[in-house]
């Protein structure tokens, strides 16, 4: 654990020297802060005109979307640059399981996004404070969790996929293509099929997040699925760095 | 501290290295000798447990490097060829990553005190990407006796070093040796020669020859040469050479030098110089032309000495 917690630290801390880890946090709060601006715009004229209470989940769902995009940026160097620049053979010869180098990298990542995440708590704050009656705080803090559990399995798996090249960019463009895979394409074959649909959509990485968590229900399949992933995507990575040693 | 059984690594159909055996003791300086792709930094990466050898055994600190890699690795300090170091980093932030990874208490204290043995204590604060390499070379040793490893394994330690700095790091590789085991490989021989107890020959994958570099040189020499030289014209100084009993193998060279052998034991120089003076030759010069370990190494290693 000690292990896992010393090379997550230092992953931690090199995404503040990198411009890339920048980039991708204005990337992200960019954009959910102009939407933030516009539920407050739409909510106030709905305040004079009369309509639907404001809901801050769509900005957790706007994150989530983005970080299909954005989070292979953050994952793609995490071991492939490791294996490029040669100091895989010093964490590879110093006395830390392979699990825990490739878990203090996922861990390094995952607390990046997380206070990337905390930012954005400041929105369903303001939202709640300027607008009667205030926000559905059971719903967001499920969209939260949902979030959370979507970032960690997208960081593993790109964690994963990290392990397996030495190449950077080849490591992002098939995390990238493994993500808009599960999220978009995954479940468009489930209508057409006469059985087994249900099992289509079960794998799709949206679903549970967007028409489940982000909507304030939590059940214990969608956690499940979210944790497998996160554990494939660390076991993946794992067996990468083993292969390597024997290559 | 380090035994090697019967080590062999194959790289697909490549047999990198090839039934391996030898071992070092604590307090010893071995120096790992032979050509690029001997297989040289091959066993020192299963030795360091980067990676399992495909048959053999290797029992590193008392701990099998397949089996206990973990305690090995514990154990071990290594310098790995291409000093892989994060250039982003600062010199000693880096150094505490790594102390931290091996549970050094104090690891501030330890980082400090490593910087100041490899003299970097000035550089703590730079960026290693800033770092000339020689710099960086010695980033890359703090690493490895950060931990106070039992075992040293220094993959090619002084490459890239400037000549100060080499004798510097020669330096400090022996005195670390006093108490811990090194194996270090090179291939500039008289750094074998300098600071090495004991010398392997690899070539190939195999070990061509083990011993100190002076019984190395000892066995292989046999004879021993001797050149003279003398003033003026120097025609018949290889007639008078050879008469002197016990002299073999009297070859006059282009610029009228004379070399001459004798069985080693029983020296011949004086008599020969005794002849020499004798004959009223002006003696200039009398030099005994050891075999020198790059002599030794062609021969063993089978490369043409003429080349």
């Amino acid at each position: 654990m000690r292990n896992i917690w010393t090379v997550a630290k230092r992953e931690y801390d090199n995404y503040f020297n990198s411009p890339l880890a920048y980039v991708v946090a204005f990337a992200i709060l960019l954009p959910i802060g102009i939407y933030f601006s516009l539920i407050m715009f739409i909510s106030s004229q709905q305040a004079m005109m009369g309509g639907p209470a404001p809901e801050s989940t769509p900005m957790n769902w706007l994150f989530v979307f983005l970080m299909i995009f954005l989070s292979p940026a953050l994952t793609m160097r995490l071991l492939s640059d490791e294996a490029r620049m040669g100091t895989l053979e010093l964490l590879l010869t110093a006395p830390i399981r392979d699990f825990e180098l490739v878990a203090g990298k996922w861990l390094g990542s995952f607390l990046f996004v997380l206070s990337i995440a905390s930012f954005t708590l400041v929105f369903p704050i303001a939202i709640d404070n300027f607008v009667t009656p205030g926000i559905d705080w059971k719903m967001t803090l499920s969209s939260y969790l949902g979030l959370i559990l979507v970032c960690s399995s997208l960081l593993a798996l790109g964690t994963g996929i990290s392990a397996i090249f030495t190449n950077q960019f080849a490591a992002f463009f098939t995390t990238l293509g493994l993500f808009f895979f599960l999220w978009f394409m995954i479940a468009l074959p489930a209508g057409y099929l006469p059985e087994g649909g249900d099992v289509l959509n079960y794998l799709s990485l949206s679903d549970h997040f967007s028409n489940s968590m982000n909507r304030g229900t939590i059940n214990l399949g969608d956690i499940v699925y979210y944790i497998s992933l996160t554990a494939l995507g660390l076991f993946a990575g794992t067996t990468a760095v083993e292969i390597r040693r024997w290559r | 501290m380090i035994q090697v059984n019967g080590l062999t690594k194959d790289y697909g159909a490549r047999r990198a290295i090839n039934n391996l055996k030898f071992d070092a003791q604590q307090g010893e300086i071995v120096g790992f000798l032979g050509p690029n792709g001997a297989g040289k930094t091959t066993t020192m990466r299963i030795l360091t447990g980067y990676m399992p050898p495909t048959d053999g055994e290797a029992i590193v600190a008392g701990y099998d490097v397949v089996e206990e890699s973990l305690e090995v690795r514990k154990r071990v300090g290594y310098l790995p060829e291409t000093v892989p170091l994060y250039t982003d980093m600062v010199v000693f932030d880096y150094l505490k990553f790594m102390g931290e990874l091996r549970h050094i208490p104090n690891v501030d204290d330890r980082v400090d005190e490593v910087l100041d043995m490899v003299g970097l204590l000035d550089r703590s604060n730079g960026y290693i990407g800033n770092l000339s390499k020689g710099m960086r070379q010695r980033v890359g040793l703090a690493q490895a006796l950060l931990h106070r490893p039992e075992v040293l394994i220094l993959d090619e330690p002084t490459i890239g070093l400037d000549p100060g700095q080499v004798v510097e790091v020669r330096e400090l590789i022996r005195e670390i040796g006093k108490e811990r085991t090194v194996l270090l490989s090179t291939h500039i021989l008289n750094e074998a020669q300098n600071i090495c107890d004991r010398v392997l020959i690899i070539n190939k994958g195999r070990i061509v020859a083990e011993d100190t570099t002076e019984n190395l040189q000892a066995r292989l020499i046999g004879a021993e040469r001797v050149i003279i030289r003398v003033r003026g014209e120097s025609d018949d100084l290889a007639k008078t050479v050879k008469q002197v009993k016990g002299v073999q193998s009297v070859e006059t060279k282009d610029d009228g030098a004379v070399e001459f052998e004798f069985s080693s034991g029983k020296d011949m120089r004086p008599e020969v110089a005794k002849q020499v003076i004798k004959a009223g030759y002006d003696l200039l010069e009398m030099r005994p032309l050891g075999m020198s370990l790059e002599e030794i190494f062609l021969e063993l290693t089978g490369v043409d000495k003429k080349k």
